[in-house]
């Protein structure tokens, strides 16, 4: 199982990908924005999408799960 | 006039208060509650929270700040930069309640607002424009066009602008897949999906020029700012005097960004935005209908105040100078201090620790922060702009670099670094760059 992690605090653009979307390493699954800039957060490796634990324009602090691949 | 509201926070409320102060007018902030430590809530003479800190709660929120407005019975409302600067809807709405807006007239911030609309509108003026198209709906037409003028070409969002919502593209690949992706994100940001397509001009240079009208009829230019060092297509560094203009250039850029402005008859403070190819062509790019990041080097280099300027005009006086009165001296140059790592541009929101900046000569310094402050992620990442300035740009340089040797921020990553590196490039002495140099000396490095 992989955690896919904030890489800095900011708040859900988008939510690129479901539960049960396979996925491949360096899929971008969720864009964060952060002051003003756009951050895409990626896939690690190949998987199929086990849970999407944000919503668009929820507020995310670094380290927070964001998504969970296995 | 005696109280205005300033629908902004950080370093530009705390510049205008600075001028309101002066002139003995009250001032009224407004704040987020991620903002209720910065030092500008406590200059005001009141402040006001109004909303939680994603902007669209708070220094968005039209209505709750013209609740303060009404309740604080202001004279007038200042709207910096950015958030609702540039909102014909809120200028409208601030007329109604019989407060003065310091700024142009809505009809005049709605049609330079919209990108497509004030390309147009300078082309009936006979100012030159890049080459480009009118709105356009889909990809195909887009492609169609792209291959008319040739590539590489600028994909733009009709209400884009300040560098968010364009991408340059080499070809039909990448333009079919930029296309979609940026409608919709303009669609989202914007509330507009209109898009263009433009001339992507090599070797650009970004010039602008700052112009003020007043109600009778006045209308001047305080000539340019070189605002080619960008990351991003957003600026870090701006001068004045622009190291590369010739003489006969420099005269016929005033004279058309004073062409545009009086085709559309401008009152207050405003910008109108060039680009520059090497052989010194240029051509219009947008005209900003609000006071800009960087007006200090203008004020510095011509010797005014232009909140003062912006303030006068809003309570219908006539402007203090004739053209032939403006004439700039010297040479001064802004660097923005962003909360971002030096190289990869990455933001990097945090609480300061501490934050010195050095008393020096020539040395001007408009912040919004002070130690022990939080940079949140919630806005844009710049923390303080210092402008420095000189009887020469050799001056002003040998100035920015003695401040960096004895600057220090720590507890966030910021860009001073990368400063102290651009300082020492040969290019850059020399005034030989263009809006790709930044990043290219990163490469180098």
């Amino acid at each position: 199982m992989q955690e896919i992690k904030a890489s800095m605090a900011g708040t859900v653009l988008n939510v690129m990908v479901g539960e049960g979307d396979a996925v491949t390493a360096g899929k971008e699954l969720v864009m964060l924005e952060s002051m003003k800039m756009e951050i895409p957060i990626e896939a690690v490796e190949e998987g199929t999408v086990a849970e999407v634990k944000v919503n668009v324009g929820d507020f995310v602090n670094e380290g927070d799960v964001l998504v969970t691949v296995k | 006039m005696k109280k205005i509201l300033i629908a902004n926070r950080g370093e530009i409320a705390e510049r205008i208060i600075r001028t309101c102060s002066k002139l003995g007018l009250e001032t009224v902030a407004v704040y987020s509650s991620a903002d209720k430590d910065l030092p500008y809530v406590k200059q005001a003479t009141v402040a006001y929270e109004i909303g939680d800190p994603p902007a669209a709660k708070s220094y968005l929120n039209q209505d709750k700040i013209l609740r303060v407005a009404s309740e604080e019975n202001v004279d007038a409302i200042h709207p910096g930069y950015g958030f609702l600067s540039e909102n014909a809807a809120f200028v409208r709405k601030i007329n109604e309640q019989g407060i003065t807006f310091i700024g142009p007239s809505a009809d005049v911030v709605e049609a330079m607002g919209d990108k497509i609309t004030a390309r147009k509108t300078m082309q009936e003026a006979g100012v030159p424009v890049v080459p480009g198209s009118g709105e356009i709906v889909d990809v195909a037409e887009a492609i169609a066009f792209a291959n008319e003028i040739n590539y590489p070409i600028m994909l733009k969002a009709a209400a884009g602008g300040g560098g968010i919502g364009m991408q340059r593209c080499e070809n039909d690949q990448e333009l079919e897949k930029a296309f979609v992706s940026s409608q919709n994100r303009a669609k989202a940001y914007f509330g507009n999906g209109a898009m263009f397509v433009e001339k992507f001009i090599d070797d650009a240079r970004h010039i602008e020029v700052q112009i003020v009208g007043d109600n009778h009829g006045n209308i001047v230019h305080m000539n340019e700012r070189d605002c080619s060092i960008q990351r991003r297509n957003q600026k870090v560094l701006e001068e004045a005097p622009s190291p590369f203009l010739s003489k006969s250039t420099r005269i016929q850029i005033g004279e058309a960004a004073l062409l545009a402005a009086k085709h559309v008859q401008y009152t207050n403070a405003g910008t109108v935005e060039f680009v520059m190819d090497k052989d010194e062509n240029f051509y219009f790019l947008e005209m900003n209908t609000r006071l800009q990041v960087e007006h200090p080097i203008t004020e510095e280099t011509i010797g005014v105040d232009l909140v003062e300027w912006q303030i006068n005009v809003a309570e219908g006086k006539a402007l203090p100078l004739k053209q032939e009165d403006i004439q700039p001296t010297g040479h001064s140059i802004e660097l923005r201090l962003y909360a971002e790592d030096p190289t990869s541009f990455m933001p990097s929101p945090g609480k300061i620790e501490t934050l010195h900046f050095p008393k020096m000569e020539g040395v001007r310094i408009d912040s919004g922060y002070e130690s022990g402050s939080t940079v949140s992620p919630f806005y844009d990442p710049m923390i303080a702009k210092i402008i420095v300035s000189g009887s020469s740009r050799e001056e002003a340089i040998k100035r920015c670099t003695d401040f960096f040797s004895s600057f220090s921020l720590t507890g966030i990553k910021h860009n001073g670094p990368l400063f102290a590196q651009l300082l020492k490039e040969e290019n850059f002495q020399q005034g030989k760059y263009s809006t790709s140099y930044l990043s290219k000396i990163l490469v180098k490095k």
